[in-house]
C-alpha cells in the first residue's frame, strides 16, 4: 500500500509534466492547426537553460522558474512569427516538416555545446528529502511538482473560462473558421497563443529539471508520449490535454512499477483501447474524429 | 463598374417577368453579387452567378444538394478563396477582405450546422461575437424574444436540442446587429413547429431592416417568408422569380427541383 501510494505521487508529478506541455500543445493545434513537433525540444530546452542558468549565472530554481518560461515565450514568438506563420497558409504537413526539422536542429544544437552526458541540477533546498505521512515516505519535490502543475493547470483553466481572451482562445480552438466568420481576428491571437504553448512545454522542463537526466535527447521520448496524451484526451480538447497528462503520468508510473517489461507499451496500449471505444478521445468532440 | 451596368441590364431583363420585385427597394442594394464563379479544385461549382438583396428584403436561395448554394453563402462570407467576381455591401467592394473584417462590415453567418460551440455555454455563444451596429440586440432583448435561451444560458451551447441551437445561432447575428444574414437551410431536420417559429423571427428581422440571403430546399417554407427567389442549378441561376410567381409554380418547381 505505502508502494503505491509512492507509485501513485510519481506518477502525478511526471503526470503534472504531461499535462502542462500537452495543454500548451492543444492550444496550438487549436488555434493554429498547427501539430508543433518540436514541443517535446522545448520541453528539452526549458530544462537545460535552467542547467545551464545554474551552472554558467548561478540562477537558482525560484528564479528559473519564472525566467525560462518567459524566455521561452520569446522564443515560440519568434518561432511563429519568423518560420512557422509563412506556412500556415498551406498543407498542415508542411509545418509538421518544419517543426520537425527545428527539432532536429535544436537537439543537435545542444549536443554539440553541452554534449550527450546529461547536465547536473539539484533538487532546490527546501525540497529535498522526504517526509513521512503515517507509514508513507514521500518525495517532497514530487509532492511539490504536483500541486505546481495542478494550480498551473487550474489557473490557465480558469483564464480560459473566466476571461473574454480564454473565451476567444477556446472558441477559436474549437472552430477557427467560424470564429473569423463572426468578426474575430483570430489572426491577432496567434502569435500570443503560439508563444504561451511554447511557455508552458518550457515550464515543463523547468520543474522535471530536478527530477530527470538532462539531455539533449531527453524530449524524443517526451514528445512521443504527448501525441498519445493529445490522441487520449481528444485533439483541439484543452480540458481533455490536462486530464489525459495526469492519467498517462499515472499509467506509466504504474506500468514502470508493477510490469517493468511492458512499460514502454502500457501507454500506448491505453491509447489504443480510448481510440477504440471513443475514437475521438475522452473528451474529444464526434465530428474531430 | 462595366460589369455593374450589364448585371443591372441582365437582371432587369429576368425581373419584367417579376411583378411582386418592389422597384423602390432595387435601388438601395445591399449586398451585390456579379459574376461570381466558384472551385473546388479543378471542379467549377459556381458560374457568373449575379444575385442581389436590398434591406429588409428576403431572397432564397433554391435548389438541390450540390447546386453551388452554400458555396456562394460562403464566397459571400470570405470563407471560400478560390472564387472570381465582384461582391459588394452597401455599395463597397468587398475584395479580398477576410471573413472577420465582413463580419464587422455588418454580414451575419448562420452555418448549415448551426455552428454552436460545444466548449462555450450559451451565454458565451451569444456573446462573444463583438456588436457591430448601433441596432444590434442588447442581450436583454434577446432573452425577452427567446426566454429558453434564458433559461439555459449556463448550460454548453451543444445541450441544447437541434431547435434551440438554430435559435441560438440566429440570436448571436442578431446581438451582434448584423445588417445581412446569410443563413444556411435553418428549417432543416426540425419540427413544423419549429419551422414556424424560425419563419416569425425571419420576419421580424425583416421588419427591421436586415436583409437575409436564404438557402432553403424547403420550398413551402421559402414562400412563406421571401420576396424573391433565385433557382440555381449546376452552380448557375436558372431562374429568378418573385413570391407569386414561385407559390404559382410551387407545384412544377417541386418537381424540377426533384424534391
Amino acid at each position: 500500500m505505502s508502494e503505491f501510494i509512492q507509485y501513485t505521487l510519481q506518477g502525478l508529478a511526471a503526470g503534472g509534466f504531461y499535462a502542462l506541455s500537452a495543454l500548451g500543445l492543444a492550444v496550438i493545434f487549436g488555434v493554429l492547426g498547427v501539430v508543433n513537433f518540436s514541443h517535446g525540444a522545448c520541453y528539452m530546452l526549458g530544462a537545460v537553460i535552467s542547467a545551464v542558468l545554474l551552472a554558467e549565472l548561478h540562477v537558482g530554481f525560484w528564479v528559473a522558474l519564472l525566467v525560462v518560461p518567459i524566455l521561452m515565450y520569446g522564443f515560440g514568438v519568434l518561432m511563429e512569427r519568423l518560420l512557422v506563420r509563412w506556412l500556415l497558409a498551406l498543407d498542415p504537413l508542411y509545418n509538421f516538416l518544419l517543426t520537425f526539422g527545428l527539432t532536429l536542429i535544436l537537439v543537435e544544437a545542444v549536443k554539440q555545446r553541452y554534449g550527450v552526458s546529461g547536465l547536473p541540477y539539484e533538487i532546490p533546498a527546501g525540497l529535498g528529502g522526504q517526509v513521512t505521512i503515517g507509514s508513507v515516505n514521500l518525495s517532497v519535490y514530487a509532492i511539490f511538482a504536483c500541486v505546481f502543475s495542478v494550480v498551473v493547470c487550474v489557473g490557465v483553466g480558469l483564464a480560459l473560462t473566466r476571461t473574454r481572451i480564454g473565451m476567444i482562445v477556446r472558441a477559436a480552438t474549437e472552430a477557427p473558421e467560424r470564429t473569423r466568420a463572426l468578426g474575430i481576428n483570430v489572426g491577432r491571437w496567434v502569435t500570443p497563443v503560439f508563444g504561451f504553448g511554447i511557455a508552458l512545454a518550457g515550464l515543463a522542463g523547468v520543474l522535471a529539471a530536478p527530477t530527470r537526466a538532462i539531455t539533449a535527447e531527453m524530449g524524443s521520448n517526451f514528445i512521443i508520449v504527448l501525441f498519445a496524451v493529445v490522441v487520449i484526451g481528444g485533439l483541439g480538447s484543452i480540458l481533455g490535454a490536462v486530464v489525459a497528462g495526469f492519467l498517462v503520468g499515472l499509467v506509466e508510473a504504474y506500468g514502470i512499477a508493477y510490469a517493468p517489461t511492458y512499460a514502454q507499451i502500457v501507454i500506448f496500449v491505453l491509447m489504443a483501447l480510448v481510440v477504440l471505444v471513443r475514437p475521438s478521445g475522452l473528451f474529444g468532440r464526434e465530428e474531430i474524429a | 463598374m462595366t460589369d455593374d451596368t450589364t448585371s443591372t441590364a441582365s437582371s432587369a431583363g429576368a425581373r419584367t417577368a417579376t411583378a411582386s420585385a418592389p422597384a423602390a427597394e432595387r435601388r438601395s442594394r445591399m449586398l451585390e453579387v456579379t459574376g461570381l464563379s466558384a472551385w473546388y479544385g479543378e471542379a467549377r461549382v459556381l458560374s457568373d452567378v449575379s444575385i442581389d438583396v436590398a434591406p429588409g428584403e428576403v431572397v432564397t436561395l433554391v435548389g438541390r444538394n450540390g447546386a453551388g448554394k452554400t458555396t456562394l453563402l460562403r464566397s459571400v462570407m470570405g470563407l471560400h478563396p478560390q472564387m472570381q467576381g465582384t461582391i459588394s455591401l452597401d455599395g463597397a467592394d468587398l475584395g479580398r477582405r477576410s471573413a472577420d473584417a465582413r463580419a464587422r462590415a455588418g454580414i451575419g453567418w448562420v452555418p448549415d450546422d448551426r455552428g454552436i460551440y460545444a466548449s462555450l455555454t450559451v451565454a458565451e455563444n451569444l456573446l462573444l461575437p463583438p456588436v457591430v451596429h448601433p441596432d444590434a440586440w442588447p442581450i436583454e432583448r434577446v432573452y425577452e424574444f427567446f426566454p429558453v435561451l434564458h433559461e439555459r444560458r449556463d448550460f454548453p451551447g451543444t445541450k441544447l436540442s437541434g431547435g434551440e441551437q438554430q435559435m441560438l445561432a440566429m440570436a448571436r447575428v442578431l446581438r451582434m446587429g448584423s445588417r445581412l444574414l446569410l443563413l444556411d437551410e435553418p428549417s432543416e431536420g426540425l419540427a413544423p413547429v419549429i419551422v414556424q417559429r424560425i419563419g416569425e423571427i425571419i420576419r421580424e428581422i425583416k421588419g427591421q431592416g436586415v436583409g437575409v440571403l436564404l438557402v432553403e430546399q424547403n420550398v413551402k417554407f421559402a414562400s412563406t417568408v421571401a420576396d424573391r427567389h433565385y433557382l440555381l442549378a449546376q452552380g448557375q441561376v436558372v431562374e429568378h422569380l418573385g413570391n407569386d410567381d414561385f407559390t404559382a409554380r410551387e407545384g412544377e418547381l417541386l418537381t424540377y427541383l426533384g424534391m
